[in-house]
């Protein structure tokens, strides 16, 4: 399984990218931010700056704060009634707590992918259809037709699909699911890319399918990702960020991370000690 | 390792012990029982529904076809047409039921008093006349020849054909008949005991008679003789109190005195007749052979011969005594095998056709003129007092009326609620409330949304009575609850994940909400309303209060006119005296059904439909 696993890892990123974090823009910068639940506070304090074109994971044990924390980037949280989230948290320098910001129009730049493929129970075409088609972003049928096979082509599906766009979405393999929400929220042309462990209802193959297609997406879009398998980590992000307790423990290159961790529980967690 | 095994070994999964075996044989047999608790259900379930359902079949199907007789009727142009010109706006006010009526005299030439046409005529529906002036005004070539018409029979004739007046057993007779006479007052001697059978019957009934009156004179004498001692107490009482001077008791025992001995007589008046009956039903059971006469508490005795019919007033073993219905061709002997007797089993007191009538009907159906058809007049008719005209057309679109003004309301408020309270309303106390009240609604006895309308549709605003409108939006007000509750859940019961992916991908809350969670929620919103209509299909209660119980013939043609739905017709025929109404109750029960099963079946195709759309 170790020997296996990176060298799927290798085969996508070879040759290995020099890190060079500093050097690319900060695309969402978080300050302070706290959420509750009711009751109970799930993150403290949050600093983090996520680069731009670049793969971000967040890692850390079950329930400490990474979903909550991803999910306050494109407000998902809203739609929870008892989350309150404190703080600032800006994308590109716009506050996107602000009381003037259109929430849907966020989302619109925000995209997500969620931990379980959800296609609509629609067609393959009208999954991917929908977000331009709300968006206004096609002109005309023409160029509905060509958002969708564009999406599909760059979510790496295309081929597998082009004969039966008009079938239901939900008919499609659990990682062709995937692949086709992620389509989905490319459709919109996003800036960002939210996704919740997007491979964990997933086997191996179809898992290394979708980390290729990140890898590929790397180069347009700011992706953050949150997963259990620091392989996962390791294999396709460029920054790693771990949180435990509802705190951000250690963040920084992900050689860094994996390599020379400054933390004891980052160690820990990362070799396997606890988690 | 050894010290281990005393303790572990109590808890190794043991499945090979007797306890195990016996472990499992138990669970087995919980298992069996359970499934037998489920089918023992289940049976039962069905045996009910097939009981009611061969007993609704069994009743009603008899209501979907009608009797008619094909009587030739010469169209006379004196009646129909009196001046001669053929004009449609003449012949319509022609006296077709004269030209029946003459027919049916030609056919029967014996019953040609007054009384005997008044009950030849009762054979036929009063529609009979108006299918003939129909015929005629469409071809009025027909006057001055023969047609022959299925014409309606009447409710009661109709009942005869199909089984439900009487009974008749028509039997051959053995010996050689000689009638006194052929008219009048008759006698037939047989020389076959071809009587016996029916002497039998009704000393058999003489002795029934009997044992009652024995009984009426047992309790009699009981009572006397409690009379008998409240007299002997009385007497002595008041004799104490006059002995003992005393003014004031002495009046009130007299009066009681009077009133107990007054009793007294009476009781032993009727003890004496009822003495009297007893010996005379006692000579008459003792003699066997005796002459008995016959009275309408008695099935009837018709004898046919000669070409023609006696009905016996008196019966003996070998002879009856009896009057002529049909005059005889002759006195001549009768040889056995060429006459016959009939017993109409019902006896004529308590059967709506007089022996004469039965023996009519008998004479059409032998002359082959009876013919059964279906009922299509049941489902393009509406409501009547003649059971054998009334129809549940009315019923039909009433219900279809009031269901339309019901769906109208319901769907759009229910649904658009359903959403507002599941999707979008703030939870707070107000809305807390506003769902504890609806849950509560749909537990209101419907009668009280009957007495709701009364008070606000047609007391406040003024809405029509018995219309479909107001009976719509009773019937919405009803099911309005059970919608909303169902619609809740359908919209609950969409998975989160649709939900998330279509905010995640930028739609607004109501853009995820009409786009996503309602088309998935279509098929529960849909089963939830079907339902709902189903039960406001079957209401009767509120509409009763609201009017629709009343007595409507014609078909509504909108949903302001007066109207009565399916149930409420239902209602009121069974309440009807009418036998024939007990076969249209059925019949209408039947109809109902029915649409239930097209209406569930449009949901189906429906929910298939919206299915199909993912």
């Amino acid at each position: 399984m170790d020997s296996s696993a990176p060298r799927l890892g290798n085969a996508i990123l070879t040759p290995p990218e020099p890190i060079i974090l500093q050097q690319r823009p900060v695309k969402i910068q978080s300050r302070d931010v706290t959420v509750h639940y009711g009751a109970k506070q799930a993150i403290h304090d949050l600093d983090i700056d996520i680069p731009d074109r670049a793969v971000s994971a967040f890692i850390g044990p079950s329930g400490c704060g990474k979903s909550t924390f991803l999910r306050c980037i494109n407000r998902m949280n809203d739609t929870i009634p008892i989350a309150r989230v404190g703080g600032k948290i800006e994308i590109e320098g716009q506050d996107i707590y602000d009381k003037n910001l259109d929430v849907v129009q966020l989302r619109a730049r925000v995209g997500m992918v969620f931990q379980k493929p959800n296609p609509f129970p629609k067609s393959i075409f009208e999954n991917v259809a929908y977000g331009p088609r709300i968006h206004g972003l096609a002109s005309s049928k023409n160029d509905l037709d060509e958002i969708v096979v564009t999406s599909l082509k760059r979510a790496g599906l295309f081929e597998e699909v082009k004969d039966r766009l008009a079938a239901p979405g939900t008919g499609l393999s659990g990682g062709q699911q995937q692949r086709l929400c992620i389509a989905r929220a490319i459709s919109v042309n996003p800036e960002i890319i939210l996704m919740d462990e997007p491979c964990s209802a997933l086997d191996p193959i179809a898992t290394a399918r979708i980390e290729e297609l990140i890898d590929d997406l790397r180069q347009n879009f700011c992706i953050v990702i949150v997963t259990h398998s620091m392989q996962q980590a390791a294999r396709v992000s460029q920054l790693t960020a771990f949180f435990h307790l509802g705190n951000l423990v250690e963040v920084g290159d992900t050689d860094a991370i994996f390599t020379n961790p400054q933390e004891k529980r980052t160690q820990d967690y990362i070799t396997g000690r606890f988690g | 390792m050894t010290d281990m095994t005393a303790p572990a070994s109590s808890r190794v999964l043991d499945v090979t012990s007797d306890r195990a075996r016996a472990r499992i044989r138990a669970r087995y047999r919980k298992e069996a029982r359970f499934r037998a608790y489920g089918l023992i259900a289940i049976g039962f379930a069905a045996l009910f529904l097939v009981v009611l359902l061969t007993d609704i079949l069994s009743k009603g199907i008899p209501a979907f076809f009608v009797t008619q007789a094909t009587v030739p009727v010469t169209i006379e142009a004196a009646d129909v047409d009196p001046n001669g010109n053929r004009k449609v706006s003449e012949i319509a006010k022609g006296d077709f039921a004269a030209a029946l009526r003459k027919s049916l005299v030609a056919m029967f030439p014996y019953a040609n008093d007054r009384a005997s046409r008044r009950q030849l005529m009762g054979l036929f529906s009063s529609v009979a006349a108006s299918e003939l002036r129909d015929a005629v005004i469409a071809d009025p070539n027909l006057i001055g020849k023969q047609v022959t018409l299925p014409l309606l029979l009447s409710d009661d004739a109709d009942l005869f054909f199909k089984g439900g007046i009487t009974e008749v057993q028509v039997q051959a007779a053995k010996g050689v008949a000689t009638p006194s006479g052929t008219e009048g007052n008759v006698e037939i001697v047989s020389s076959g005991p071809d009587f016996a059978v029916e002497l039998g019957d009704v000393k058999r009934q003489i002795s029934a008679q009997l044992r009652s009156v024995r009984r009426d004179a047992e309790a009699n004498n009981l009572l006397k003789a409690r009379y008998q001692a409240q007299v002997q107490d009385l007497t002595a009482q008041l004799a104490q109190a006059r002995a003992a001077g005393d003014k004031d008791a002495a009046p009130a025992l007299e009066q009681a005195l009077a009133k107990a001995t007054s009793d007294l007589e009476s009781v032993a008046a009727n003890g004496t007749r009822l003495e009297e009956r007893m010996l005379q039903l006692k000579t008459k059971a003792s003699q066997p052979a005796a002459a008995e006469a016959l009275d309408p508490t008695l099935p009837s005795l018709l004898v046919r011969i000669n070409g023609g019919i006696v009905k016996a007033t008196e019966v003996a073993g070998d002879r009856i005594k009896g009057t002529v219905i049909a005059p005889l061709s002759s006195a001549a002997p009768a040889a056995a095998g060429s006459w016959s007797t009939e017993n109409i089993l019902t006896p004529e007191s308590s059967r709506r056709l007089g022996d004469r009538e039965v023996v009519w009907l008998e004479d059409l159906a032998a002359k082959d003129m009876i013919t059964n058809a279906f009922n299509w007049s049941f489902f393009t008719t509406g409501d009547s007092r003649e059971p054998e005209l009334a129809g549940v057309l009315g019923g039909i679109v009433g219900s279809a009326l009031t269901l339309l003004v019901t769906l109208g309301i319901c769907l759009p408020v229910g649904v658009a609620a359903a959403i507002y309270l599941e999707e979008f309303a703030p939870k707070n106390r107000f809305t807390e409330l506003i769902e504890v009240n609806i849950n509560n609604l749909a537990a209101v006895p419907s009668i009280v949304f009957g007495l709701l309308g009364l008070a606000i549709f047609l007391n406040f605003f003024g809405m029509p009575r018995s219309s479909a409108l107001v009976g719509g939006l009773v019937l919405a007000l009803l099911v309005l609850p059970t919608i909303i509750i169902a619609a809740r859940a359908a919209l609950k019961a969409v998975p989160p994940s649709i939900r998330e992916a279509a905010l995640g991908v930028g739609a607004s809350h109501q853009q995820a909400v009409f786009h996503h969670v309602l088309p998935l929620a279509m098929p529960g919103i849909m089963t939830g309303t079907i339902i709902g209509m189903a039960h406001a299909l079957g209401e009767t209660a509120p509409l009763l209060l609201i009017g629709m119980v009343a007595f409507i013939v014609d078909i509504p043609h909108g949903i302001e006119d007066a109207a009565t739905v399916l149930p409420v017709q239902i209602f009121l025929w069974s309440d009807l005296p009418e036998v024939a109404f007990r076969a249209k109750t059925s019949a209408a029960i039947i109809v109902l059904l029915l649409f239930l099963f097209v209406m569930n079946g449009a949901a189906i195709m429906l929910r298939k439909h919206f299915e199909r759309r993912w």
